[in-house]
């Protein structure tokens, strides 16, 4: 049994050389817990205080209450599309992301000789520059010139203009972004490799098939490294900034078919300098992601299998 | 005992057209090599298209149908990168960064996961606790007011604001060194105690030493991470002198949107240091990120 160490023992409790040692520790850990104070909460508070002023960074902010808020859910037709943009992008990607991530750590598993190779290949577009890839994509993908589109023709299929057409920038931003999916599926390689043996020797027994060791064994062992993935993925989408600045333009590409929520964000804070605006622009995505991790929190436990829950239940 | 065969071993009848399990290992086989080569042809074509191009004249680089192999190879092509743009200053900026941001990190972040992992003081889960909160709150809430706060202590337009906050050390870092640093045993420590060392001996002279694969860690992904980043400096950042590479690349791509075969050019140049870094740290990359799976 472990005793449980309170977390928190008063001062007064400890003895002198208890003191000395708790001194120390502040001061070891002092510089985070400065960074902690000036580069994270005191900016988190500044930003809420802000919300709630029309401020252009010279001069002194001005109170107006809830109006930034009320006019980004009313009257900002930008705000809506950034939404909406950043949305459908979430609702297309984060399945392939999971689909390809688990399907290529399928085959980084094979025990066949040389597969270390093809994992550095696999794992190498992760390690790339977000502007250097955006930009060789958008080369790639280029109407006239580009690969892609030579490739296509190969099957006599007429490729779109990619990234100059409303239709298509979220399609081709998929594509940028799941080159680099090497990242996550080195995370479910793991989690692939975490599963005991024993359970598909014993499947085998029972006369298992492929598909069936596949979704009574694989998919709910991994499942915990799946929902990890997912909220960390909801997280970065909603965060991309890179290459949709790139690829798609700064102002958010045709018809702003790329305004990405981060995208117009910066375009509020630090092109048009409305730093009130961008900060509440700022706290409604935050409690969004909030909300969001949260309800993916909620629904786990009934899609993720932990072993240790049976040994607590017990 | 041995003449008794398990259940499993027993030889199936097997009808006639069925492949003996030799062969049906055999086309297995082939057929997981033949797809990881269809599929690492799709991951490594962008990179090979980059190379290709960036050793491409104009006439070559908008030739239809595309060329495969550039012929003649347009070496002149990397040269004129640094004719165009101060390119050169560039790569010596993001170094600069990157070596200043590197020894910002190493430093406090081993100093503050020693502390979290080793000693003891009233607090310290609640204050871990709310270290690995912040991983979890995305970083865009501070931007904005990070950015006012940087332009009221006139920090706009200089390298503090991207220099600074590393000497505070990253949360995630930390973490990742902090539990690396609860894995040494704890004998070792105790054994320096009964020497007479202080904690700062310990530090110094029994985990720093022994926590150097987690610090290679901390170097490389403080390298790529810094080198990669494309937001900070855009808004930290106006004069060209002090321009990374990522923000040189987009502001090369703004001023010459046509010539493709200089742009990746430079896009080759940008993407070989990391790319470099991570062959020779692969063993170490690869089990970090295994550790950072488990974070959650």
């Amino acid at each position: 049994m472990i005793s449980r160490v309170p977390y928190f023992r008063a001062w007064a409790d400890l003895t002198a050389t208890r003191r000395k040692e708790a001194i120390a520790g502040y001061l070891f850990i002092s510089p985070w817990l400065i960074g902690f104070l000036v580069f994270f909460i005191g900016p988190i508070i500044a930003s809420f205080v802000l919300s709630f002023t029309q401020w252009n960074i010279v001069g002194t902010p001005e109170w107006i209450g809830f109006k930034n808020y009320v006019d980004i859910f009313t009257s900002d037709a930008r705000f809506a599309k950034s939404v909406q943009v950043t949305l459908t992008y979430a609702v297309i990607y984060l399945p392939l992301e999971v689909i390809c991530g688990i399907g290529l750590a399928a085959l980084m598993n094979q025990k066949l000789r040389g597969i270390g190779v093809f994992r550095t290949l696999f794992y190498m577009p992760y390690v790339v520059p977000q502007v250097a890839a955006a930009l060789v994509w958008v080369w790639m993908l280029n109407a006239r010139y580009g690969v892609v589109n030579t490739v296509l023709g190969w099957a006599s299929v007429t490729g779109p203009n990619w990234l100059g057409s409303p239709a298509y920038v979220l399609t081709s931003l998929t594509m940028i972004a799941l080159w680099g999916v090497g990242g996550s599926s080195v995370i479910y390689l793991a989690g692939l490799q975490n599963i005991p043996e024993v359970f598909y020797e014993a499947a085998t027994v029972d006369g298992a098939n492929r598909v069936q060791k596949f979704l009574r064994i694989t998919l709910p062992m991994l499942s915990p490294t799946i929902f990890f993935q997912v909220v960390l993925g909801l997280i970065g989408v909603f965060q991309t900034f890179t290459p949709a600045y790139i690829a798609a333009g700064a102002t958010g590409g045709p018809l702003q078919s790329g305004l990405f929520y981060m995208l117009y964000l910066y375009n509020r804070g630090f092109e048009t300098l409305r730093m009130g605006y961008a900060s509440a622009l700022a706290w409604i995505l935050t409690i969004f992601i909030l909300i969001v991790t949260v309800m993916v929190l909620r629904s786990s436990r009934y899609w993720v299998y932990y072993e240790t829950d049976r040994s607590a239940n017990r | 005992m041995t003449t008794l065969a398990k259940p499993y071993e027993e030889k199936r009848i097997r009808p006639g057209w069925q492949l003996t399990e030799r062969q049906a290992k055999r086309i297995e086989k082939i057929l997981g090599y033949a797809t990881l080569v269809a599929v690492a042809m799709l991951f490594v074509l962008p990179l090979y298209w980059m190379l290709a191009t960036a050793l491409k004249t104009p006439e070559q680089t908008f030739a239809l149908p595309p060329q495969w192999i550039p012929n003649p190879v347009e070496w002149q092509n990397f040269p004129e990168v640094f004719a165009e743009v101060p390119f050169g200053r560039f790569i010596v900026n993001s170094f600069i960064l990157v070596a200043l941001n590197v020894v910002g990190q190493v430093f406090a972040v081993s100093l503050v996961a020693y502390g979290f992992a080793r000693l003891r003081f009233p607090g310290r889960s609640v204050l871990f606790l709310l270290m690995l909160a912040t991983l979890m709150i995305p970083y865009h809430v501070t931007l904005v007011p990070r950015f006012i706060l940087f332009s009221k202590l006139g920090w706009i337009n200089t390298y503090l604001p991207l220099v600074i906050p590393a000497f505070m050390g990253s949360s995630f870092l930390i973490f990742l060194v902090r539990q690396y640093m609860m894995s040494i045993p704890y004998d070792l420590d105790e054994a320096a105690y009964i020497d007479g060392a202080n904690w700062f001996d310990v530090f110094r002279h029994v985990i720093l030493p022994l926590s150097r694969p987690a610090l290679v860690l901390v170097v490389v992904f403080t390298f790529v991470e810094v080198w990669n980043d494309f937001l900070q400096p855009l808004i930290y950042l106006n004069d060209p002198n002090l321009f990374t590479v990522s923000l040189g690349l987009s502001f090369f791509q703004g001023t010459r949107e046509t010539n493709w075969n200089l742009l990746m050019a430079g896009s080759l140049m940008v993407t070989i240091p990391p790319l470099l870094l991570f062959f020779f740290a692969q063993r170490q990359l690869i089990g970090g990120i295994s550790i950072e799976g488990l974070k959650g």
